[in-house]
Formats: C-alpha cells, sequence, structure tokens
C-alpha cells in the first residue's frame, strides 16, 4: 500500500496532464473552425456586395413565380428588433414575393401583427379564404408561433376523437377510419390552422434548425440558413431565393 | 536472405511472408550462395511474387494506422459535448450509380457500406441513438422493379442482422424498425420483427431504422392510437403527452444532429415533429461517398452551437 499510494497520485497526474493536452487540442481545433467560419463569412458579405449591385448576371432575374409560398424563421432574440422584420418584409416585397409566413417560437410577432402590417406597404393578413383574392401587387403575410405545432395537432386530434366517438357503432365497438392524412389536414383547417405548405423556409438565427415550425407544413420545404438577422443582406436573400427556384425536386420517386 | 529482406525497409520480413512464398525464399538458397550476384533477382523476384501478401500486410498495417489516428481524434472531440442522437437521410445512391457508370442497384449495395462505416464511427465515439431513413413511403411509387430490388436487397441486410457474429450482437446494438411495417411484404415484415425481438435486450447503442416511414403518417397513426385508446376508456380528451407516447419514435430522444447527404436541404417528410431542437446539415458529398470528415464537421458545428440549443430547450 505504501507504494501504491505514489503510483496512483502519479498516474492520476499524468492522467489530468493528458486531459489538459487533449484539451488544448480541442480548443485549438475550434479556434481553427472559428477561422473558417469568418473567412467563408467575409467571403459570402463580399458576393452578397455584388449580388446587390447587380454585378453577377444569373441573379439579375428570378423566376419568382416558382415561390408560391416563403416561410421565414426567425430566433427569438432577432424577433424583438421588429424593424429588421419589416425591413426585411419590404425586401421581399421588391423581389415581389406574393406570401410569407413569419414563424417565431415565442409569437413575439404576433404580437407585433398590427404594428408590422400597418409598416410594411402593400400588406394584408392572409386569411384562410383570403389566398385565391390577393391581388398581384400585394403582400400576404401569416403570423405563425408554436403553438400552431404540436398543440395545434392535438386540437386537430381532439376533434377527430370525437368524430370517432360518434361514428362508434354500438354492437361491435368499432369506429369509422377517421385517421388518414387527409381527415387530419381538415381537421386542423377546422380549428383554424393554415395548412399551406411553404416551398422555401429561410431561417434567421445562429443555427441552421427550423426551430419548431409547424410539422404538418414542412414535408418538403427546402430549409436555408441566412445567419443572423442583425446583418442580413440583401444579396445574400436574393441568392436564396435564385438556388431555390433551380432546385427539381422529384418527391420520393 | 532474412537479414537483407529485412535490412532494406521495404521488404516484408521472411516470417511475415505466407508459407509458400517462405519454402520458394529457401528454395531459392543454394543459387544465391553459389553466385550472390543473383540475390538481387532472388529479391527482386520476392518483391514481385509477393506483391498480394506483401499489399495485405501493407493494407492491414494502414488500417491499423487509420483507426489509430481516428481513436484519438475521437478522443479529442469528446472534449466537448457530443450528440447523443444521430439521424442520416441516406440520399443520393441512384445518382452515385449513375456517376461511376455502375449497374442500378449498385448504388443501394454502396450505400450500405458506407452506412456501416458511419455506424461504426457512431459506436466508437459513443453515440447511443442512430436513427436511417431507408425507405419512405413515397418511395413506393417508384418502378415496381426498382422497389422489388430495394425490398430484396432490405431482406438481404435484415437477414444478415439475425447471424451470431454480426454487427449488432458484436456492438450490442438494439435495432428498431419504424413506419408503417404493414405496407412491407410479408417476408420483410416477417424477418424484420425477428430482429427486433433479438435484438430486444441489447443496450449499448440503439438502431432506427426508418422503412414505410412518413413524418406525416407517423402523427396521423399516434392520433388514431391516443384516440382509440381513450376511446376504449371512455376519456374524451386527448393531451399533448398522449401523442407523444404513442409516436413510434418516442422510444429515443430527439435528434441533435439531422444529416442529408447530397446537398439537399429538404427533410422529405422525416422527423419533422422531433427535429424542432435539431441542428440539419445537408453535405454535398452523395450517401456512399459519405466520410469520416462529414461527420466530424457535423459534430465540430454542433459543439459550436450546443449551449443555444441547450438554450433554447429549456425555453420551451
Amino acid at each position: 500500500m505504501d507504494f501504491n499510494d505514489p503510483m496512483l497520485a502519479l498516474s492520476s497526474w499524468i492522467g489530468q496532464i493528458g486531459d489538459f493536452g487533449l484539451d488544448l487540442v480541442w480548443r485549438f481545433i475550434h479556434i481553427v473552425v472559428t477561422l473558417w467560419h469568418i473567412v467563408s463569412g467575409i467571403f459570402e458579405s463580399v458576393e452578397s456586395y455584388a449580388i446587390s449591385l447587380g454585378l453577377i448576371q444569373k441573379y439579375s432575374s428570378i423566376d419568382i413565380e416558382k415561390l408560391k409560398c416563403l416561410a421565414v424563421v426567425v430566433d427569438i432574440e432577432a424577433a424583438r428588433d421588429v424593424s429588421k422584420v419589416i425591413e426585411l418584409l419590404q425586401w421581399l416585397t421588391t423581389i415581389g414575393v406574393k406570401q410569407v409566413g413569419l414563424f417565431d417560437s415565442q409569437g413575439l410577432l404576433k404580437k407585433s401583427k398590427d404594428m408590422i402590417l400597418e409598416m410594411v406597404p402593400r400588406s394584408v393578413l392572409l386569411q384562410e379564404t383570403g389566398e385565391k383574392h390577393i391581388s398581384p401587387d400585394r403582400i400576404a403575410l401569416e403570423f405563425i408561433s408554436s403553438s400552431d405545432n404540436k398543440e395545434a395537432v392535438v386540437k386537430a386530434a381532439n376533434i377527430l376523437l370525437e368524430k370517432y366517438l360518434k361514428s362508434i357503432h354500438p354492437e361491435n365497438g368499432v369506429g369509422e377510419n377517421v385517421f388518414t392524412e387527409s381527415h387530419l389536414n381538415e381537421a386542423l383547417r377546422v380549428v383554424g390552422e393554415s395548412v399551406h405548405v411553404p416551398d422555401l423556409l429561410l431561417v434567421y438565427g445562429p443555427v441552421r434548425s427550423h426551430l419548431g415550425f409547424p410539422a404538418w407544413r414542412l414535408r418538403y420545404t427546402e430549409i436555408v440558413h441566412m445567419g443572423s438577422l442583425k446583418y442580413m443582406r440583401y444579396g445574400s436573400l436574393l441568392k436564396a431565393i435564385h438556388k431555390f427556384t433551380g432546385v427539381r425536386q422529384n418527391y420520393g420517386v | 536472405v532474412k537479414s537483407f529482406i529485412t535490412g532494406s525497409g521495404s521488404f516484408p520480413t521472411f516470417a511475415s511472408l505466407n508459407s509458400q512464398l517462405r519454402i520458394l525464399v529457401l528454395s531459392l538458397l543454394p543459387s544465391t550462395i553459389s553466385d550472390p550476384k543473383n540475390l538481387g533477382t532472388v529479391l527482386h523476384f520476392i518483391y514481385l511474387s509477393s506483391g498480394e501478401g506483401m499489399g495485405g500486410g501493407i493494407r492491414q498495417l494502414l488500417e491499423q494506422v487509420h483507426r489509430l489516428s481516428r481513436r484519438s481524434l475521437f478522443r479529442v472531440l469528446s472534449m466537448g459535448p457530443l450528440p447523443t442522437h444521430l439521424a442520416f437521410i441516406m440520399d443520393g445512391n441512384r445518382r452515385y450509380a449513375k456517376k461511376r457508370g455502375l449497374e442500378d442497384g449498385s448504388g443501394h449495395k454502396a450505400g450500405f457500406s458506407a452506412l456501416m462505416s458511419m455506424l461504426q464511427y457512431c459506436y466508437e465515439l459513443g453515440i447511443k441513438y442512430v436513427t436511417v431513413y431507408a425507405f419512405s413511403i413515397d418511395n413506393f411509387r417508384r418502378k415496381p422493379e426498382e422497389v422489388q430490388s430495394l425490398m430484396d436487397l432490405m431482406l438481404e441486410k435484415i437477414k444478415s442482422l439475425l447471424d451470431k457474429e454480426s454487427i449488432v450482437h458484436e456492438y450490442g446494438i438494439r435495432v428498431y424498425f419504424i413506419g408503417n411495417l404493414g405496407l412491407l411484404n410479408d417476408q420483410v415484415r416477417a424477418a424484420a420483427e425477428e430482429v427486433m425481438k433479438a435484438t430486444a435486450k441489447n443496450s449499448r447503442v440503439v438502431l432506427l431504422v426508418c422503412v414505410a416511414y412518413n413524418s406525416t403518417d407517423e402523427i396521423v397513426q399516434a392520433v388514431k392510437r391516443s384516440c382509440v385508446e381513450k376511446a376504449d376508456r371512455d376519456v374524451e380528451r386527448i393531451q399533448l403527452v398522449d401523442i407523444e407516447e404513442n409516436m413510434q419514435m418516442s422510444v429515443a430522444p430527439e435528434p441533435d444532429i439531422l444529416i442529408r447527404s447530397s446537398g439537399e436541404t429538404r427533410l422529405s417528410n422525416f422527423l419533422l415533429w422531433q427535429t424542432g431542437n435539431s441542428q440539419l446539415f445537408s453535405p454535398d458529398a452523395l450517401w456512399p461517398e459519405i466520410g469520416l470528415r462529414h461527420l466530424v464537421w457535423a459534430i465540430l458545428n454542433f459543439q459550436r452551437s450546443h449551449s443555444y440549443l441547450e438554450k433554447k430547450k429549456k425555453q420551451l
């Protein structure tokens, strides 16, 4: 035992040095990754500036007809700065987007709905029946939060439960099959949810994640990370929309 | 001869030559003793003829070096937070086959070996849950021959999991097959159920294979199960926890990272409900081309945004 204690101390000391060394290597690798992100960020800024000046030919005309419904997911911190959101919407109006869904998980944008509708020229609130009546020079806005995601599905499920319970035959205890995707779709409409599937989802936040956007609507949506809202760039927006118009989906076939 | 061979450094040791080559070397000894100038020719001859043996030896050596450097890299990565659950959309097998000019089914076979390497890396890193999107309900709309060959490949691979020496028993993997299994043909479904039963006791790693799966279908099935449960118990209200419990993916926590190969940026109806807090990656490589570097890059970026995602999880 007298011999073991110094050995144990030595081996734990060596272990600590080893861990310290590994930690240093880990931090060094992360510094390199951060540098890479900084450099690629600089390149993107330069490219975006060139695009907004109209210097790059291929972005000068965009086939906006392909983009029927655009969704924008905003990180909560960014959603507090409503002026930036308004500026983004003004850019989208200029580009010619017809329908925009604005999402932030806590519904901060929903609270500022009236201000946004006032400040964005030619904007109108998208109502369920209204989408066919949007005149060409207007932009229809929709405000979404996480209550429109899982909680909405719960509400729709309760509608289906009611239907199911009503349809149970008293003899065999079996109800009709009200559990198909179209039934749930219809139930979500009844609850007041929009079931439009956005073609493109732009994420303004530190991480590329859809941050809880209504799952039912995300099936084939292209999800693009745009960086932070505070430093948003018009050129990057054009580039993302242009790239989307070039995507060809085969829907699993 | 032995000392000449080992001394020069670029030749294999006598011991590493296989028995036939050793006999060859020994039989050539008399001629080298009689005329030492022949030694060079003999050694050159051995070098050429042991091409396969030496190649095999060097390949093994390289593999060991790879494995060791991978282990050290993983040791460094584990200094930061590691994901618990990784999800993969294995996209690009057909494009790979076309790109390489291979015949139609071989893209998927190449994809399967890419999957096995990915699983090995995840196991070595200590990632407990791995989910893969093997076959979507939408894929049933492909040409019947293609669907059939995919089903055959799946049956073959699922059956191979039942072997005693297969990867699932070696690594202690518990396998789940998630999806609308009723849409599969009887053989595949039976094999899948057998594998699930056989691996039910394993607990080191959990592999969730999504076949005949669609996220919207999963949600509808969960709603259906909750409704039938509630109807049986005469309760008139469904809560969120009921639906969450009845989701097939409830056996695993939410994915931390979702990687879709081939550069496409959509989720294609995969884990839509579960990825609210997941980081999404779309490397440009086609699935059979995916490698360690993509996984490491994804994990490094995950480590950078880990604290943000944790904060977000606590907020809701």
